[in-house]
């Protein structure tokens, strides 16, 4: 009823290419960004905010990373973890060795030194693919966490290669508190999500998916293979790599090489699969779903100790919550293999016929 | 000199066990397809299960014929459950429900068997040959060499499985084209179960060697990680590839280990088997012994 198209004419060609198209579209979406940077940092506690909020951004940033590579371009990537720890230790030295650096030009240096090292292992993907493709990425990331291991330039030189991330400021104003750098977060990923979603709606995003969708015809019809999946794989690698610098400045703050292992790369794989693939809206989708479920579960399972009145031992629930995470995977691709965001897609469908459906 | 022939003998021995792990890959690979990331907790499941069940006191035969039965079901409990509503998606789909697996089967492993580390013994002490030191004054374990046999053995049996029986026929015409094999009549499901028993097999026996080697704890899910360049260089489809894979890489990393190690500060044992294998893979996109595709518009 509420959610009709009825009545709302394009009648310039802005209009018809615009984001949202639906009135109540652009609304919610207002509406949207009004409560997460307006009515989130002034009611959300320093606990929601600091360990649930920023991370979830933070995590969709990277999915949405990884997703223009394997979503949009359709190359398969295991090294998700290995650019976000460039990024974090790139921007940490470029706030470390230039004197008065803005902080956000230290998260684009952490970007773009990643989309450099992209660059380099996205190499192989000119002469294989598929599945010979993601383990080659593995390479990636094992050489790169070897490799800020090794290299104590990259950590100052500091024992166990942890880095601590100095102060921030912008425009004089300390970036300390969890609101605030919840805020910087949010403004970052927003920002980057809009170009993400407006570069998918250009040539270039045009040319990722027909790359996917088959390569040989895609080069047949003149599009340059080697310049698309480059760029891909140097796009991807600079969201991931600016993601990295949030989760060690906004999120984590003490940072050491093993927080970005095989695990992560995983973890945001998994993201992009639940929320669904070659979606900008399903990258924040599976990220809210990955980070929150844990917290689920493990709520859940206190509310069924006190509910039977019996105490599980830590291994038991551990090991209890990794079975219902795999499992809820398998039935996610069984039930859905297109993920969240497709079934946002069927009720926005059927809300658009809702109450009189024939 | 004798020093080079130890590292090389001793990395071709280490890549052995590489390949008894990639071979349990290839199995499921050539059958169905799926790239099946949960073979490292397969072969954790196993030798855990096989190892708990020696500690309460059963005999080794014994033990294993049960570990074995348990790999058989757990073979056909995944054909069933996860990949029987799978059918016809894309590879990626079913390397992420393999991944979803994999949490499942550590899961279900610590929580039947505890995640303790364990210690596992068979008799064969893991210390040089004597006679091969005293002549040539060459160390290599005797264990190794058993595993070796192990390995050689194992594929043998393999061979004939797919050479020479019924059921290995079957298997190869499922393996060259799923509908060709179905409209000829063959049980798609049945072999596809038999194919996820075979490797929980492999993966029991990949469980055991390496359980000796370096106890049954969960580190043991990560050697899957280090049967992939071992995959990617002999290519997915071949079983004769994993193990000419598994010694390039065990021989190369040995070497590499030992002689560039130093230089660049050791360590380079987690990566070094990838850049050979990338390397290659630009010289050979398909692996050794892969099948060439051909792609059509």
């Amino acid at each position: 009823m509420l959610y009709r198209e009825a009545g709302q004419f394009k009648s310039t060609y802005a209009q018809d290419s615009q984001i949202f198209p639906l009135l109540q579209d652009r609304v919610a979406m207002v509406a949207l960004l009004l409560v997460a940077f307006i009515v989130v940092p002034l009611v959300g506690d320093q606990y929601w905010l600091s360990a649930i909020i920023t991370p979830f951004l933070v995590l969709s940033l990277a999915a949405l990373g990884l997703n223009i590579l394997t979503g949009y371009a359709g190359q398969l990537s295991l090294g998700t973890a290995a650019f976000m720890a460039i990024g974090a230790f790139m921007a940490y030295n470029a706030v470390l060795r230039i004197p008065g650096i803005p902080i956000l030009a230290a998260f684009a240096i952490g970007g773009l030194c990643a989309a450099a090292v992209g660059l380099v292992f996205g190499l192989p993907s000119l002469r294989i693919k598929g599945l010979y493709l993601a383990v080659a990425t593995l390479a990636c990331q094992f050489f790169v966490l070897w490799a800020i291991n090794r290299i104590g330039w990259l950590s100052n030189h500091s024992s166990s290669g942890v880095i601590t991330a100095q102060s921030m400021a912008i425009f004089g104003f300390a970036i300390a508190t969890p609101a605030a750098k919840y805020l910087l977060t949010l403004f970052v990923v927003v920002f980057m999500a809009l170009a993400a979603k407006n570069l998918m709606r250009s040539e270039t995003g045009r040319a990722f998916m027909a790359v996917r969708d088959m390569d040989v015809a895609a080069s047949v019809i003149g599009i340059p293979m080697m310049k698309t999946k480059l760029l891909a794989f140097a796009i991807s690698s600079f969201y991931c790599g600016v993601a990295g610098a949030l989760y060690a400045y906004c999120y984590l703050g003490t940072v050491e090489p093993e927080a970005f292992t095989l695990d992560l790369s995983f973890r945001v794989l998994f993201m992009i699969i639940i929320g669904g693939v070659g979606s900008i809206l399903g990258s924040f989708l599976g990220a809210a779903f990955i980070t929150l479920f844990p917290i689920f579960l493990s709520v859940g399972s206190k509310w069924i100790e006190t509910l039977l009145g019996i105490e599980m031992s830590h291994a038991v629930v551990s090991n209890t919550e990794a079975i219902i995470f795999g499992s809820l995977i398998i039935l996610f691709l069984i039930v859905e293999p297109l993920g969240l965001a497709r079934l946002w897609q069927v009720a926005k469908e059927k809300l658009r016929l809702w109450p009189f459906p024939h | 000199m004798t020093f080079f022939i130890e590292v090389v003998a001793g990395g071709l021995l280490a890549g052995v066990m590489y390949a008894l792990v990639a071979l349990g890959f290839v199995l499921i690979y050539k059958a169905s397809g799926v790239f099946n990331f949960a073979q490292g907790s397969m072969v954790f499941f196993a030798a855990l299960t096989f190892v708990s069940l020696m500690e309460r006191g059963w005999n080794i035969w014994l033990a294993l014929a049960v570990t074995m039965v348990a790999m058989i079901l757990v073979g056909v409990a995944i054909e069933r459950v996860v990949l029987r509503p799978l059918v016809n998606q894309p590879p990626i789909t079913l390397l992420m429900a393999t991944i979803g697996l994999t949490f499942v089967l550590e899961g279900i492993s610590q929580l039947m068997w505890g995640s303790q580390p364990h210690g596992l013994e068979l008799g064969i002490p893991d210390v040089p040959m004597e006679w091969l030191s005293e002549r040539w004054n060459i160390n290599i374990s005797q264990f190794d060499l058993f595993a070796a046999a192990v390995a050689g053995i194992l594929v043998a049996v393999l061979a004939l499985l797919f050479q020479k029986t019924r059921i290995g026929r079957a298997l190869r015409a499922v393996a060259d084209d799923h509908q060709a094999a179905l409209a000829v009549g063959i049980p798609l499901q049945h072999i596809w179960a038999i194919v996820w028993a075979t490797a929980g097999f492999v993966a029991l026996v990949a469980g055991v060697m390496w359980g000796v080697r370096n106890g049954v704890q969960y580190a043991l899910t990560f050697v899957a990680l280090k049967a992939l360049p071992v995959l990617i260089l002999g290519g997915f489809e071949s079983i004769l590839g994993a193990i000419v894979g598994g010694l390039i890489i065990g021989a190369s990393e040995k070497v590499a280990e030992v002689y560039v190690g130093p230089m660049v500060g050791g360590g380079i044992e987690s990566w070094f088997a990838y850049v050979v294998a990338l390397l290659f893979l630009l010289v050979r996109p398909e692996g050794l012994f892969g099948e060439k595709h051909i792609d059509r518009v």
